[in-house]
């Protein structure tokens, strides 16, 4: 497949980010300013590459103690049983309750687990310069983007059932470290994402042909 | 002549850039409820949405009643022995402050309170104006703002967090459901329905300086 080199990026255009103004600026320019909104446009987001490395990087170490640590602490009658992510999936299995269960485990387990390894082996294929499937990568990068957000369920719950369950002796939820770390996955995953430029996924693929 | 018709239909287009691939095509002038797609990667680059400011400011508008109602109202009671104890959003995030855990409180503040507030009101800094024709200045900043804070504002993943909170504890105890959580259910439709009648791409030529 022969792919023309008919880019912005080739015939000298930036597109804001912003505004969605396309300027000319000359070819070889890779940064200016909007005439627009004035929002700096640069062809490519400014460093992508280490900036979405490190992100995910960062995300892979605290997902380690989001998975270990307890996220929450049910006390009821004095006994404090701490829960993980996993084990309060495991609970809800044995409660009884399926659909809450795969819920759980698809937003909490699978999600930040497909965005931690999408989101690797995009860097790497970018790195490589693969021309292998661009678009459907491209369609995988845009579900990362938009599924993310969903993961924050597991806090939400927590934060609900702290505040709800304050019966003193009888039962108290307490909220733990591994919720600390677990929303650090979620929101550090989302700038990674945020960080990540689809175009270099095309502009490894029109190198390769020149 | 071929070379003519082409000619006027260049003159009803305009250059773009795909926002994913970088691909540099022309796209016709759209009619409402068209969309442009990109040709090599399929992303959406532009859709005309044909809706009034009228229409977009309503859904705005009945957005922020429901999200006070939401926020002002008890969401959940539970009832154990003869002890009561409510709950809306705001004691979330104060419960997890007073344990000691600032971060996922500050967290949970900004991604089910500041944001979804913010991004409203950010609405109608920038439609107002527009719909009565006068100018408040930073327009476009607030509107580029508003962009920014959309992926963070998480109230229908808050909603269904209280979904799973509710089944969790349908056992343990009785629990009651507040005004809150309806309002909170409806602001939902009505807060995705206001994001998708702005048409950001009108919006942002209409805030285009004349002189």
């Amino acid at each position: 497949m022969k792919t023309p080199s008919n880019t912005a990026a080739h015939k000298g255009y930036l597109l804001c980010h912003t505004c969605h103004l396309l300027s000319q600026a000359g070819i070889g320019v890779h940064s200016s300013h909007c005439s627009r909104c004035g929002t700096r446009l640069h062809s490519r987001k400014p460093n992508s590459l280490s900036r979405t490395w490190a992100l995910t990087l960062t995300a892979y170490i605290l997902y380690i103690p989001a998975n270990l640590l307890p996220i929450m602490t049910v006390t009821m009658s004095g006994k404090g049983e701490p829960d993980t992510i996993f084990s309060g999936v495991k609970e809800l299995v044995t409660g009884g309750m399926w659909p809450l269960a795969l819920l759980i485990f698809f937003a909490s387990i699978t999600v930040p687990v497909l965005k931690l390894l999408t989101l690797t082996y995009l860097l790497l294929s970018v790195h490589f310069k693969s021309s292998w499937r661009p678009k459907e990568r491209t369609t995988l990068y845009r579900i990362t983007e938009t599924v993310g957000r969903w993961s924050m369920i597991d806090i939400f719950v927590i934060a609900i059932l702290v505040a709800l369950v304050k019966l003193g002796s009888l039962a108290t939820i307490e909220a733990g470290a591994g919720g600390v770390a677990f929303g650090g996955v979620v929101v550090i995953t989302m700038f990674a994402a945020m960080s990540f430029d689809p175009r270099l996924i095309w502009d490894a693929l029109e190198n390769n042909h020149e | 002549m071929p070379q003519q018709t082409n000619a006027q239909a260049e003159s009803r287009t305009h250059l773009t850039a795909c926002h994913d691939c970088d691909l540099l095509f022309h796209i016709p002038h759209l009619k409402k409820g068209e969309q442009a797609h990109c040709p090599r990667c399929g992303a959406l680059v532009m859709e005309r949405k044909g809706h009034s400011l009228d229409y977009s400011l309503a859904l705005a508008l009945t957005s922020l009643i429901l999200f006070v109602m939401a926020n002002v109202n008890v969401l959940l009671r539970m009832n154990v022995g003869g002890r009561t104890q409510a709950e809306n959003i705001i004691s979330g995030v104060n419960e997890l402050y007073v344990q000691g855990y600032w971060e996922i409180a500050i967290l949970v503040l900004i991604v089910s309170i500041v944001a979804p507030l913010l991004k409203l009101l950010c609405i109608f800094y920038v439609l107002v104006p527009l719909r009565l024709n006068f100018r408040l200045p930073y327009a476009k900043e607030v509107f580029g703002f508003y962009e920014v804070l959309n992926p963070w504002s998480m109230t229908e993943v808050y909603m269904l967090g209280i979904l799973v909170a509710l089944v969790k504890l349908a056992d343990l105890a009785t629990i009651n459901v507040g005004i809150a959580l309806y309002s909170f259910a409806a602001l939902i439709p009505f807060m995705a329905a206001t994001d998708a009648s702005l048409d950001d791409h009108d919006i942002w030529e209409s805030l285009e300086p004349t002189d």
